[in-house]
């Protein structure tokens, strides 16, 4: 686990970041013994098209007030996020091992307190989006170019805190702000389809007053093309759905729910990460 | 009962934010009512831009106020006490106070006087929830003058704060000379203190004043900041006075009376007697009525008085 901080600039770097940082969500979940892997993996392209690429962020610089805002709701996918600000430069790669320890700046659920590059601390469902709803009015009151970004999960298009954000989001008519879903179909306890009641998705986005695009979330030129069209959007939020597979990037846990909760063991850890081109 | 002139809490927090956003302009508010009942009213008239009405989504308005403050602002939400403080109690403790957020809760309607809307309006449990919240300053003006006092008090430092505020007007027992952290000496006396906070201020100098008729001395403290409380003048007053009754419009298993008993217990204690409402719901009623209803009167503040005072055998 080494930082670099560079900026990879084309889809194959974007891909390969990506399975670098695949690689140390398994060993930092290995680690842990937790860590909601299933939704760090399919969260993982989304973050790295963000970090790598779209947001307007300074490691050496990072309290910049002009900066873009990531804020990620689904706050349970701190991992992956953790992974993608170490090698961003943000943090130090060392801290990475030290996933959910007791004293450790990476808490189980992304954290602002114990470390500032994290925007906002997040956990409980729709909080994230508010939070990113009021960044993104910020900006605009204060006429400062930063754009807002926030991941959501799909479980948390159930809770209601989730629509009154996107109705405040719409109602006025942020088009600083880019609401990603991570639409991997898998509820904590769901398990065998995708949850009744979330669809049809698209059309609620719409209804809220979003530009809404439906794309493969681990397809890079798909995921830039969204975000470019959103950065030229006027006039209303954009929603990007983002079709993701749970446990992407190792074969064994794709669409597997048990992989949302559960921590893999050595052996499946190794097996991962060889498919993912490394080892512990 | 003493001849005394009222004025609006709700009102002096109106003034006080609107000259706060005459010196702050970066100063935001949101509102998650019509201005006229939450009285955000007068910033909305001269800011605007700076004045959002959120509507009724009283959570979100919390995260909405915690991502508008971390980005350097200051940030004032009023709404409904209920809702302000028990509908958004899980964003009021991540959003606002987790992520330290400087957003400053005014809840408006807070207690049995809001009367004739019941049970589901009057929020008994608000000081329990907010006191508890790690980082949280809760403050409970008795009068106008310490709303005012209060609201730039709040506004003075970075970080999260609840101000309770009464619907009805009360009477004005303060000169506003309010700090936080500080319990206010209304009235001087050595046989008993009576504690008291927001509406249940005026009514303890009227027991106060009924006693001295009788020849009793009591102390009045003026206990509006809460969190931080002044423990010392606590401790000084059962020092002093050796009894001590509180008086709250709060539900009495986990406020003001629970404080002040649990504050003295270590160090001195002494007996304290509390009056609140009782572990109870409220109904729909004439406010000043609902109190007295509620064991909340004059007499019944009285009664335990003297029955302190013959705990004490400072009478037979």
């Amino acid at each position: 686990m080494s930082a670099s901080g560079a900026l990879p600039e084309t889809v194959e770097q974007l891909s390969a970041t990506a399975r670098q940082i695949r690689q140390d969500v398994l060993r930092m979940t290995y680690r842990a013994g937790s860590g909601h892997l299933g939704g760090s993996l399919s969260t993982a392209d989304l973050l790295v098209a963000l970090v790598f690429h779209e947001l307007r962020i300074d490691p050496g610089n990072p309290g910049w007030p002009d900066r873009d805002r990531l804020v990620l709701s689904k706050g349970h996918a701190a991992p992956a996020l953790y992974s993608a600000l170490a090698r961003r430069g943000f943090l130090d790669a060392q801290v990475l091992p030290t996933l959910r320890e007791e004293g450790s700046p990476l808490q189980g659920q992304v954290d602002h307190r114990t470390l500032p590059a994290v925007e906002a601390s997040t956990g409980s469902s729709g909080q994230g989006l508010g939070m990113a709803v009021g960044m993104a009015l910020d900006a605009r009151l204060a006429k400062r170019p930063s754009r807002v970004y926030a991941v959501v999960g799909d479980g948390e298009c159930r809770a209601g805190t989730t629509w009154e954000a996107l109705m405040a989001g719409g109602q006025y008519a942020l088009d600083n702000l880019v609401v990603l879903v991570d639409r991997n179909g898998r509820e904590t306890d769901g398990g065998k389809e995708n949850a009744p009641g979330i669809e049809p998705l698209a059309e609620k986005f719409r209804a809220f007053r979003y530009s809404t695009l439906e794309i493969d979330g681990h397809d890079f030129p798909a995921i830039l093309g969204a975000l470019g069209q959103a950065r030229k959007t006027k006039g209303q939020p954009t929603a990007i759905i983002a079709r993701t597979v749970l446990g992407q990037g190792v074969s064994f846990m794709e669409n597997q729910p048990a992989w949302r909760e559960r921590s893999p063991n050595r052996e499946e850890t190794e097996r991962g990460l060889a498919e993912l081109g490394g080892s512990l | 009962m003493l001849a005394r002139t009222s004025g609006s809490l709700g009102e002096a927090y109106g003034q006080a934010l609107a000259e706060l956003g005459e010196r702050d302009p970066a100063l935001v508010v949101l509102d998650s009512d019509l201005p006229g009942s939450a009285r955000a009213g007068p910033f909305g008239q001269r800011f605007p831009e700076r004045f959002l009405r959120i509507g009724v989504m009283e959570p979100t308005m919390m995260s909405i106020a915690s991502g508008l403050a971390l980005g350097g602002r200051t940030v004032f939400v009023s709404g409904f006490a209920v809702f302000v403080a028990g509908e958004a109690y899980g964003a009021v403790r991540l959003s606002v106070c987790y992520n330290r957020a400087n957003v400053k809760i005014v809840a408006t309607h807070a207690g049995l006087l809001v009367g004739g809307d019941g049970a589901p309006y009057q929020m008994l449990e608000d000081i329990a929830l907010m006191r508890s919240l790690p980082g949280m300053t809760v403050v409970v003006p008795g009068d106008a003058p310490t709303t005012r006092a209060a609201t730039f008090a709040v506004a003075s430092f970075d970080g999260p704060a609840y101000l309770r505020l009464t619907r009805e007007n009360l009477p004005i027992v303060t000169d506003g000379s309010f700090t936080l952290g500080r319990a206010t000496r209304l009235r001087e006396g050595s046989d008993l203190t009576v504690v008291a906070v927001g509406a249940m201020l005026a009514r303890a100098l009227d027991v106060a004043e009924e006693l001295h008729q009788a020849g009793v001395e009591a102390r009045v403290l003026d206990f509006a900041s809460i969190k931080p409380a002044d423990e010392k003048a606590l401790i000084q007053a059962a020092r002093d006075t050796g009894a001590i009754l509180t008086m709250e419009e709060h539900n009495v298993l986990t406020g003001l009376g629970n404080l002040v008993a649990s504050a003295i217990s270590t160090t001195h204690p002494v007996p304290v007697r509390q009056v609140g409402v009782p572990d109870l719901f409220g109904e729909s009623g004439n406010p000043w009525t609902l109190l007295d209803h509620y064991g909340l009167s004059q007499k019944r503040a009285l009664d335990e008085a003297w029955e302190l005072l013959k705990i004490r055998g400072k009478v037979s």
